[in-house]
Protein backbone atom coordinates (compact mmCIF):
# COMPACT_ATOMS: atom_id res chain seq x y z
CA UNK A 1 0.00 0.00 0.00
CA UNK A 2 1.46 3.32 -1.06
CA UNK A 3 0.59 6.40 1.01
CA UNK A 4 1.00 9.74 -0.68
CA UNK A 5 0.68 12.67 1.72
CA UNK A 6 1.34 16.36 1.22
CA UNK A 7 3.93 18.17 3.37
CA UNK A 8 1.12 19.59 5.50
CA UNK A 9 -0.66 16.27 6.04
CA UNK A 10 2.59 14.47 6.93
CA UNK A 11 3.66 17.21 9.35
CA UNK A 12 0.18 17.22 10.92
CA UNK A 13 0.32 13.46 11.54
CA UNK A 14 3.87 13.73 12.87
CA UNK A 15 2.77 16.45 15.30
CA UNK A 16 -0.24 14.42 16.45
CA UNK A 17 1.66 11.18 17.20
CA UNK A 18 4.61 12.96 18.83
CA UNK A 19 2.33 15.13 21.00
CA UNK A 20 0.37 12.13 22.29
CA UNK A 21 3.53 10.32 23.43
CA UNK A 22 5.17 13.47 24.82
CA UNK A 23 2.02 14.22 26.82
CA UNK A 24 1.91 10.68 28.24
CA UNK A 25 5.54 10.36 29.28
CA UNK A 26 6.19 13.88 30.54
CA UNK A 27 3.47 14.64 33.06
CA UNK A 28 2.12 12.94 36.17
CA UNK A 29 -1.67 13.41 36.10
CA UNK A 30 -4.12 12.81 33.26
CA UNK A 31 -5.20 16.46 33.27
CA UNK A 32 -1.58 17.64 32.95
CA UNK A 33 -0.96 15.05 30.21
CA UNK A 34 -3.89 16.28 28.10
CA UNK A 35 -2.90 19.93 28.61
CA UNK A 36 0.75 19.30 27.75
CA UNK A 37 -0.11 17.13 24.74
CA UNK A 38 -2.44 19.83 23.40
CA UNK A 39 0.20 22.49 24.04
CA UNK A 40 2.87 20.48 22.19
CA UNK A 41 0.50 19.96 19.25
CA UNK A 42 -0.25 23.69 19.16
CA UNK A 43 3.47 24.54 19.18
CA UNK A 44 4.12 22.03 16.39
CA UNK A 45 1.41 23.61 14.23
CA UNK A 46 2.60 27.12 15.06
CA UNK A 47 6.16 26.20 14.08
CA UNK A 48 4.85 24.49 10.93
CA UNK A 49 3.11 27.66 9.73
CA UNK A 50 5.91 29.98 10.89
CA UNK A 51 8.70 28.00 9.19
CA UNK A 52 6.52 27.44 6.12
CA UNK A 53 5.95 31.18 5.72
CA UNK A 54 9.63 31.92 6.47
CA UNK A 55 10.67 29.56 3.67
CA UNK A 56 8.12 31.03 1.25
CA UNK A 57 9.22 34.60 2.01
CA UNK A 58 12.90 33.59 1.96
CA UNK A 59 12.54 32.19 -1.55
CA UNK A 60 11.09 35.48 -2.73
CA UNK B 1 21.21 23.52 66.42
CA UNK B 2 24.00 21.73 64.59
CA UNK B 3 21.90 18.58 64.58
CA UNK B 4 18.96 20.49 63.03
CA UNK B 5 21.15 21.81 60.24
CA UNK B 6 22.59 18.35 59.66
CA UNK B 7 19.13 16.77 59.22
CA UNK B 8 17.82 19.64 57.08
CA UNK B 9 20.63 19.53 54.53
CA UNK B 10 20.83 16.19 52.71
CA UNK B 11 24.25 14.70 52.16
CA UNK B 12 25.45 13.97 48.64
CA UNK B 13 24.60 10.27 49.03
CA UNK B 14 21.10 10.99 50.32
CA UNK B 15 20.33 13.44 47.53
CA UNK B 16 21.12 10.80 44.89
CA UNK B 17 18.21 8.51 44.10
CA UNK B 18 19.13 4.88 44.67
CA UNK B 19 19.11 2.95 41.39
CA UNK B 20 16.36 0.31 41.57
CA UNK B 21 17.25 -3.40 41.31
CA UNK B 22 17.31 -4.80 37.76
CA UNK B 23 14.57 -7.38 38.41
CA UNK B 24 12.12 -4.55 39.19
CA UNK B 25 12.39 -2.76 35.83
CA UNK B 26 14.00 -5.17 33.34
CA UNK B 27 10.81 -6.97 32.25
CA UNK B 28 8.64 -3.83 31.80
CA UNK B 29 11.43 -2.08 29.86
CA UNK B 30 12.01 -5.16 27.68
CA UNK B 31 8.24 -5.47 27.06
CA UNK B 32 8.12 -1.76 26.20
CA UNK B 33 10.85 -2.26 23.60
CA UNK B 34 9.40 -5.42 22.02
CA UNK B 35 5.81 -4.14 21.85
CA UNK B 36 5.33 -0.35 22.07
CA UNK B 37 3.20 0.30 25.17
CA UNK B 38 3.86 -3.26 26.41
CA UNK B 39 5.64 -2.03 29.53
CA UNK B 40 2.66 0.11 30.48
CA UNK B 41 0.29 -2.84 29.92
CA UNK B 42 2.48 -5.00 32.15
CA UNK B 43 2.39 -2.35 34.88
CA UNK B 44 -1.41 -2.04 34.67
CA UNK B 45 -1.47 1.30 32.83
CA UNK B 46 -3.72 0.15 29.99
CA UNK B 47 -4.97 3.52 28.78
CA UNK B 48 -1.48 4.92 28.39
CA UNK B 49 -0.30 1.63 26.88
CA UNK B 50 -3.01 1.73 24.19
CA UNK B 51 -2.22 5.35 23.29
CA UNK B 52 1.52 4.62 23.03
CA UNK B 53 0.87 1.48 20.97
CA UNK B 54 -1.43 3.37 18.59
CA UNK B 55 0.89 6.36 18.23
CA UNK B 56 4.12 4.41 17.69
CA UNK B 57 2.61 1.66 15.53
CA UNK B 58 0.61 4.07 13.33
CA UNK B 59 3.67 6.27 12.89
CA UNK B 60 5.71 3.21 11.89
CA UNK B 61 3.04 1.96 9.43
CA UNK B 62 2.69 5.41 7.89
CA UNK B 63 6.48 5.42 7.51
CA UNK B 64 6.34 2.06 5.72
CA UNK B 65 3.44 3.24 3.54
CA UNK B 66 5.35 6.34 2.52
CA UNK B 67 8.29 4.17 1.47
CA UNK B 68 10.69 5.36 4.16
CA UNK B 69 14.20 3.93 4.16
CA UNK B 70 15.55 1.82 7.03
CA UNK B 71 19.02 2.82 8.20
CA UNK B 72 21.83 0.28 8.20
CA UNK B 73 24.84 0.52 10.54
CA UNK B 74 27.30 1.62 7.87
CA UNK B 75 30.43 3.63 8.40
CA UNK B 76 31.93 6.43 6.33
CA UNK B 77 32.95 9.92 7.34
CA UNK B 78 31.98 11.08 10.82
CA UNK B 79 28.63 12.59 9.81
CA UNK B 80 27.64 9.57 7.69
CA UNK B 81 28.54 7.18 10.53
CA UNK B 82 26.60 9.29 13.04
CA UNK B 83 23.50 9.48 10.84
CA UNK B 84 23.53 5.80 9.90
CA UNK B 85 24.16 4.47 13.42
CA UNK B 86 21.76 6.98 15.00
CA UNK B 87 19.07 6.14 12.45
CA UNK B 88 19.66 2.42 12.93
CA UNK B 89 19.22 2.73 16.71
CA UNK B 90 16.00 4.72 16.10
CA UNK B 91 14.67 2.07 13.70
CA UNK B 92 15.67 -0.77 16.03
CA UNK B 93 13.92 0.90 18.98
CA UNK B 94 10.51 0.08 17.46
CA UNK B 95 11.19 -3.53 18.55
CA UNK B 96 9.00 -6.20 16.98
CA UNK B 97 7.71 -3.77 14.34
CA UNK B 98 11.23 -3.34 12.94
CA UNK B 99 12.13 -7.03 13.27
CA UNK B 100 8.94 -8.24 11.51
CA UNK B 101 9.15 -5.62 8.74
CA UNK B 102 12.79 -6.57 8.07
CA UNK B 103 12.04 -10.31 8.20
CA UNK B 104 9.19 -9.84 5.71
CA UNK B 105 11.71 -8.30 3.35
CA UNK B 106 11.05 -4.59 3.67
CA UNK B 107 14.15 -3.00 2.19
CA UNK B 108 13.27 0.34 0.67
CA UNK B 109 16.33 2.14 -0.72
CA UNK B 110 16.80 5.83 0.11
CA UNK B 111 15.08 7.82 -2.65
CA UNK B 112 14.56 11.46 -3.48
CA UNK B 113 11.15 13.03 -2.82
CA UNK B 114 9.39 14.52 0.16
CA UNK B 115 7.09 11.54 0.75
CA UNK B 116 10.00 9.06 1.05
CA UNK B 117 11.87 11.54 3.20
CA UNK B 118 8.92 11.94 5.58
CA UNK B 119 8.58 8.14 5.63
CA UNK B 120 12.20 7.74 6.78
CA UNK B 121 11.66 10.33 9.52
CA UNK B 122 8.42 8.65 10.61
CA UNK B 123 10.20 5.29 10.97
CA UNK B 124 13.04 6.73 13.07
CA UNK B 125 10.78 8.97 15.17
CA UNK B 126 8.48 6.05 15.97
CA UNK B 127 11.55 4.38 17.53
CA UNK B 128 12.61 7.52 19.39
CA UNK B 129 9.11 7.91 20.83
CA UNK B 130 9.26 4.28 21.92
CA UNK B 131 12.53 5.00 23.75
CA UNK B 132 10.66 7.72 25.69
CA UNK B 133 7.94 5.16 26.46
CA UNK B 134 10.62 2.71 27.68
CA UNK B 135 12.03 5.37 30.03
CA UNK B 136 8.49 6.07 31.29
CA UNK B 137 7.95 2.34 31.92
CA UNK B 138 11.24 2.28 33.86
CA UNK B 139 10.15 5.21 36.03
CA UNK B 140 6.76 3.64 36.76
CA UNK B 141 8.37 0.28 37.59
CA UNK B 142 10.89 2.04 39.87
CA UNK B 143 7.98 3.86 41.61
CA UNK B 144 9.38 7.24 40.63
CA UNK B 145 6.01 8.14 39.07
CA UNK B 146 2.52 6.66 39.06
Amino acid sequence: MKINLSHFEAALLFALFASVVLGIVTKKTDRERIQYGAKCFGYFILALFAIGWAMKLGHG
Amino acid sequence: MAADIKTAVPTLDESKQAFPPVQVWALPVLAAWVIPGGGHFLLGKRGRGILILLSVALMFFFGLGMGGAMFKPETGDLLTTLINYGGFVGDLATGALYVVATMLGYDQPDMAGHVHDYGTKFLVTAGLLNILAMVDAFEIAAKRKS
